[in-house]
């Protein structure tokens, strides 16, 4: 690569981060800012006034622990039933498993708006109360394929002699799952978790059709931000960035481990 | 008709020289009968075993009977059945038809982990989430022994494959020839009946191979428990086994000890499975002589009294450092091949020189099963 080129391809990276990168400092950033008034967007001067109650809005804390439940509840049932389908179509011979390889993968070019009314339409037709329940139902569904194709990926590269050799040594087929392959599969489990928790965290399209009366915080953010931009909502935003950097750093591959 | 040259007047052997050197008579099935070693009880016997896939024949109607203590080899090319009958006898694959017995039992229907022999698979199947010592103890873990008595199996176990200093690594800390030891070491740990290996050293480099040989058969002597090997490699069955059989399209070819098999084979297709083969047609009715290239000497001079021979022209020649590998072709295209360690010869051979192919009938062998 030419001298040039070299420069250009630095600035354009920078460039390219920097752009990606600034709103999240900037949230940071105003965490620390002492605000005049009820939009926190013009830099006063530093506090940590804001952080020694982190959790000082009630309403704010809520949205988010139920958020919180929420994303919990639908990561772990997707994570359920799409482990099982992805066991399903690795390992027996699945009648039509290409088929539903392919539904699968559907959703993930589905426009959420779509999957968002037929939602509705399907609990106002059944009669269900929008609610907590309908909101787990919903961020389970749109989970399901993350969760299935990411430890539908994890299966293809496990070794099935594993499984025989454990059988071979006397453990039962169940004693060989819980002992050789659930081990292995942690990774790939812990993986799924944290991409349907984050999906379901942020999802709002879905959530606004299908939420009823209850309040997560994508729905309370969108309403609070008419009102006021409190620096309590970006010492929240920083709380969320701090772990999901740390579950991020977890979930890595590390060097001499599988 | 090819011509071979008579030194003396008899033209023919009698028949009767060979007779007690063949394999047991046939049964009622019309396969290879059982054939048990003197003495040794039976560890694992097969009994007239089926396993189709689909429509093709993986394994048809075998019968073997390997006594304890024995190595045993099953020796054939890819696809011939070996590896399905090993996992028919782990319990991986259930029978059509015919019985398993281990040690006595009847345990065709009975799954991998109640079966009293362990597998150590071609590709070594380690747990890679386990150290060395917690791979080796799976087995007496599974068994629920008691933690001293498990600590000091794995342990003797270690000892016995030489793999103790690394009880701590993980299986990608280890090269594979080590790899190999703690497969080993995992199996043997359950003392098991027999011990089945699937092409056991097809995953090493040659020189590995030849050191991973010699320490299978150091422990198999050290342990005393019967081994099964599966392989394709002809020079590891001839140098390990106590008795090996030849299987080709399913079905048993052969039993017998490796110096029987490789002098005295019923079937063209167990003399070249067995070594390089020059098949002599033997008057009519399509028999076969085999004659081993190096009981074959290449001369100038025609056979002497006593000898037989005939001429051929030489077609290719391969120097492989203590020997000579000579093709030639004789009268109607018939191919020999001679293996010398006569350099004085070798420096007078050239490719089209015409030689006299000697040899002492008492070298020979007539095979029973005549060509296809």
């Amino acid at each position: 690569m030419t001298r040039a080129g070299g420069w250009l391809l630095g600035i354009w990276s920078a460039l390219a981060y920097g752009l990606l990168y600034a709103p999240v400092v900037v949230t940071v950033l105003f965490s620390f800012n002492a605000p005049r008034g009820r939009f926190n967007l013009i830099w006063q001067g530093f506090t940590l006034e804001n952080w020694r109650h982190p959790l000082r809005d009630q309403a704010l804390t809520d949205a988010f622990l139920t958020s919180l439940g929420l994303s919990l509840a639908a990561a772990l049932l997707a994570l359920l039933l799409g482990g099982l389908m992805a066991l399903a179509l690795s390992r027996a011979r699945v009648r039509g498993g290409r088929s539903i390889e392919l539904l699968l993968a559907l959703p993930l070019t589905n426009p959420e708006i779509v999957v968002a009314t037929a939602l509705l339409n399907l609990f106002v037709g059944i009669d269900l109360p929008r609610g907590p329940l309908t909101l787990v139902l919903s961020h389970s569904l749109f989970c399901l394929s993350y969760a299935a194709l990411t430890l539908k990926a994890r299966l293809a590269g496990f070794d099935p002699t594993l499984e025989l050799a454990a059988q071979d040594l006397g453990a039962t087929p169940l004693a060989a799952f819980r002992r050789v392959t659930l081990p292995l599969l942690v990774p790939g489990l812990l993986a799924a978790t944290l991409l349907c928790f984050s999906l379901s965290f942020d999802d709002y399209v879905i959530s606004s059709f299908t939420a009823g009366e209850t309040v997560i915080l994508p729905l309370y953010l969108a309403g609070a931000f008419q009102r006021e931009i409190s620096p309590q909502i970006q010492v929240l935003s920083t709380l969320v960035l701090l772990v999901s950097v740390a579950a991020l750093l977890l979930a890595s591959p590390r060097k001499g481990r599988l | 008709m090819v011509d071979i040259q008579s030194g003396d007047t008899v033209a023919r052997e009698s028949p009767s020289s060979e007779a007690d050197l063949l394999t047991e008579p046939a049964t009622k099935n019309g396969t290879s009968a059982v054939h048990h070693r003197g003495g040794g009880s039976e560890v694992i016997g097969l009994r007239q075993v089926c396993r189709r896939f689909g429509e093709s024949a993986a394994v048809e109607d075998l019968s073997l009977s390997i006594a304890a203590g024995e190595f045993f080899s099953l020796l054939g090319p890819s696809g011939c059945g070996k590896t399905t009958t090993l996992r028919l006898i782990a319990g991986f694959e259930r029978p059509q038809a015919g019985r398993i017995l281990l040690q006595g039992r009847d345990l065709t229907e009975a799954p991998p982990h109640r079966r009293p022999v362990n597998l150590v698979f071609q590709n070594y199947a380690l747990f890679p989430h386990l150290s060395v010592w917690d791979n080796v103890a799976f087995g007496p873990r599974s068994q629920r022994l008691a933690e001293p008595e498990i600590r000091r199996r794995v342990g003797e176990t270690l000892e016995v494959v030489r793999m103790s200093d690394l009880a701590r690594r993980r299986p990608h800390q280890l090269s594979g020839g080590q790899q190999q030891r703690v497969a080993l070491a995992r199996a043997l740990v359950n003392a098991p009946a027999a011990l089945l290996l699937d092409e056991p050293l097809a995953a090493l480099d040659p020189d590995l191979r030849r050191t991973m040989r010699s320490e299978l058969k150091r422990i198999q002597r050290e342990v005393g428990i019967t081994f099964l090997l599966v392989t394709h490699d002809r020079e590891e069955a001839l140098s390990l086994s106590d008795r090996l059989a030849v299987l080709h399209q399913g079905r048993l070819e052969q039993v017998g000890s490796p110096r029987q098999l490789y002098d005295h084979p019923r079937s063209a297709v167990v003399a070249s499975f067995l070594g390089a083969a020059n098949l002599l047609p033997e008057g009519p009715g399509g028999r076969l002589r085999l004659l081993r290239p190096e009981r074959l000497r290449l001369s100038a001079n025609p056979p002497a009294a006593g000898e037989r021979g005939l001429k051929a022209r030489v077609r290719e020649l391969a120097f492989q450092g203590a020997t000579v590998e000579v093709r030639l072709c004789g009268a109607d295209d018939l191919p020999l091949i001679a293996i010398d360690t006569h350099a004085a010869l070798a420096d007078d051979l050239s490719i089209g020189a015409e030689l006299w192919c000697r040899w002492d009938p008492a070298d020979t062998h007539l095979l029973e099963v005549p060509a296809p």
